[in-house]
């Protein structure tokens, strides 16, 4: 690992201003995903701007019709929280399939969400529960939040701060995880408010999606035999040693119809 | 160079450490604590599981800097002299070791795993163990240590 300054910020005002006037400044959340990076030097950030103290980035609370969480919240607590597993049981499941325990303990949904990993768990969750994303700056929807691979709409000196997680009739969130990291290979996140059914596929391209055609079939009925024979094309995914692009899109079909299955027996 | 005082089972140990020194080399190399293993240095293999205020943590993924002020216990502060922690005892009783590498941080998992959930079934057992590996048991007597040291420590 290169060597870097290392400051511990104290608010979120400080630790944008440090993150803006660094050379390189990289923040850090649970350094689950940072930490590795930085062995594997991949990354060479002149200073990392530790948020893992500011107490205002962290918490669960209901307000209205949504879930807010704040963005320091760790993987167990949301995996844990009463208040998670009651509103939206299928978050609080998302949230206690990531990793291993120990990867839960330090992880953080901010941290996740801010990476864009096409692997990761939570933009899945975030897309289909159509939330809402608070920054130090703005606001921002979920279907303009994720921009591409390692990619979201966050600009220089921007920290997301929390997310409003719209609590929805019906949801439920399948993984196929990956055998060695957990990491999903092909996660499936469907919802249902109302007579409106967002699904969200994480895993299998370049980053999270909305699969369109499974929305308006499950709109139409929301069963699995709905969704059925609508087959998910192949060109825009991802091919690895994992899973071929054929394999994926298989697997996007097959999630979705088990996390529709399972949403009918909550 | 940055100095850190962290409190190791119960002591505080201040270092001098470079901002970007593991927990683990902190462990190991500063304070001398060579129980905490590295097996493979990409977060996936537990052997270097502590618990720092409490919760199980993975110290080859964390700066010694981000745990100043806290508070570390390693596999060398579960005994209480030469009495060893229960799941020490049902580890030894039950076989739930061969080489031993991976076992500091298979106890210091369990031993955490028991304050989340006392009476852990097998299923539960076997998936809270994703994030340690074991390359000679199959795991087989470690879950059952696991099941046994739950059971003592509900008689007792
Ligand atoms: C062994 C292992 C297995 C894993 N398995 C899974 C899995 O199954 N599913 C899954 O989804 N993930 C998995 N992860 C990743 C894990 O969930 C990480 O915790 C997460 O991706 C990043 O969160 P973090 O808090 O550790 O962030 P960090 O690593 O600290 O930061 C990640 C990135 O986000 C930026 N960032 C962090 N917080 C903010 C913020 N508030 N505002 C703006 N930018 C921010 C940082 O600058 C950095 O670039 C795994 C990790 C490991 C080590
Ligand atoms: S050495 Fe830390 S997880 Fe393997
Ligand atoms: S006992 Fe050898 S690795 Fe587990």
């Amino acid at each position: 690992m290169y060597n870097f300054e290392y400051h511990q910020a104290k608010s979120v005002a400080e630790a944008s201003e440090l993150s803006l006037k660094t050379e390189e400044g990289k923040l850090m959340a649970g350094g689950m995903t940072l930490i590795p990076t930085l062995k594997q030097r991949l990354a060479k950030p002149s200073d990392i701007i530790d948020l893992g103290k500011i107490a205002e980035l962290k918490g669960i609370k209901k307000e209205g019709n949504t879930i807010v969480i704040g963005a320091m919240t760790r993987h167990f607590d949301v995996a844990y929280s009463d208040i998670v597993k009651s509103a939206i049981p299928a978050l609080a499941h998302l949230a206690g399939h990531i990793g291993d325990p120990h990867v839960r303990n330090r992880g953080t949904m901010g941290g996740s969400i801010a990476n864009s990993d096409p692997a990761a768990d939570y933009p899945a969750g975030v897309v289909a529960l159509n939330a809402t994303l608070t920054t130090n700056k703005r606001t921002i929807k979920a279907d303009d939040f994720f921009k591409g691979l390692f990619e979201t709409a966050l600009e220089p000196g921007e920290i997301l701060t929390q997310v409003a997680f719209n609590i929805p009739d019906k949801a439920w969130y399948m993984k196929f995880p990956n055998p060695a990291s957990r990491y999903a290979v092909v996660g499936a996140f469907v919802a249902k408010f109302g007579s409106e059914v967002r699904v969200a596929i994480t895993g299998a391209g370049s980053y999270v999606f909305r699969q369109k055609a499974f929305e308006a079939a499950l709109t139409k009925s929301f069963t699995p035999e709905a969704i059925k024979d609508i087959v998910q094309p192949q060109d825009a995914l991802n091919s690895d040693i994992h899973a071929s692009a054929e394999y994926r899109a298989h697997l996007v079909n097959v999630m979705a119809r088990r996390a529709v299955a399972h949403a009918n027996t909550l | 160079m940055p100095t850190v005082t962290i409190t190791v089972n119960g002591k505080p140990e201040t270092r001098e450490v470079e901002n970007r020194t593991l927990l683990v080399q902190f462990l190991r190399e500063s304070i001398g604590l060579t129980g905490t293993h590295v097996g493979c240095d990409t977060s996936q293999c537990g052997a270097c599981v502590v618990h720092i205020d409490g919760y199980s943590a993975k110290s080859c993924t964390m700066l010694a800097t981000q745990v100043n002020g806290s508070n570390v216990k390693t596999i060398e502060g579960l005994a209480d002299g030469d009495k060893l922690h229960p799941m020490q005892e049902a580890f030894r009783e039950n076989h739930g070791l061969q080489c031993g590498f991976c076992t500091p941080g298979m106890v210091m998992s369990a031993v955490y795993l028991l304050e989340v959930n006392k009476k852990p079934n097998e299923q539960e057992i076997r998936s809270w163990l994703e994030g340690n590996i074991c390359r000679c048991t199959g795991y087989h007597n470690i879950v059952k240590a696991i099941a046994a040291c739950a059971d003592a420590m509900a008689k007792a």
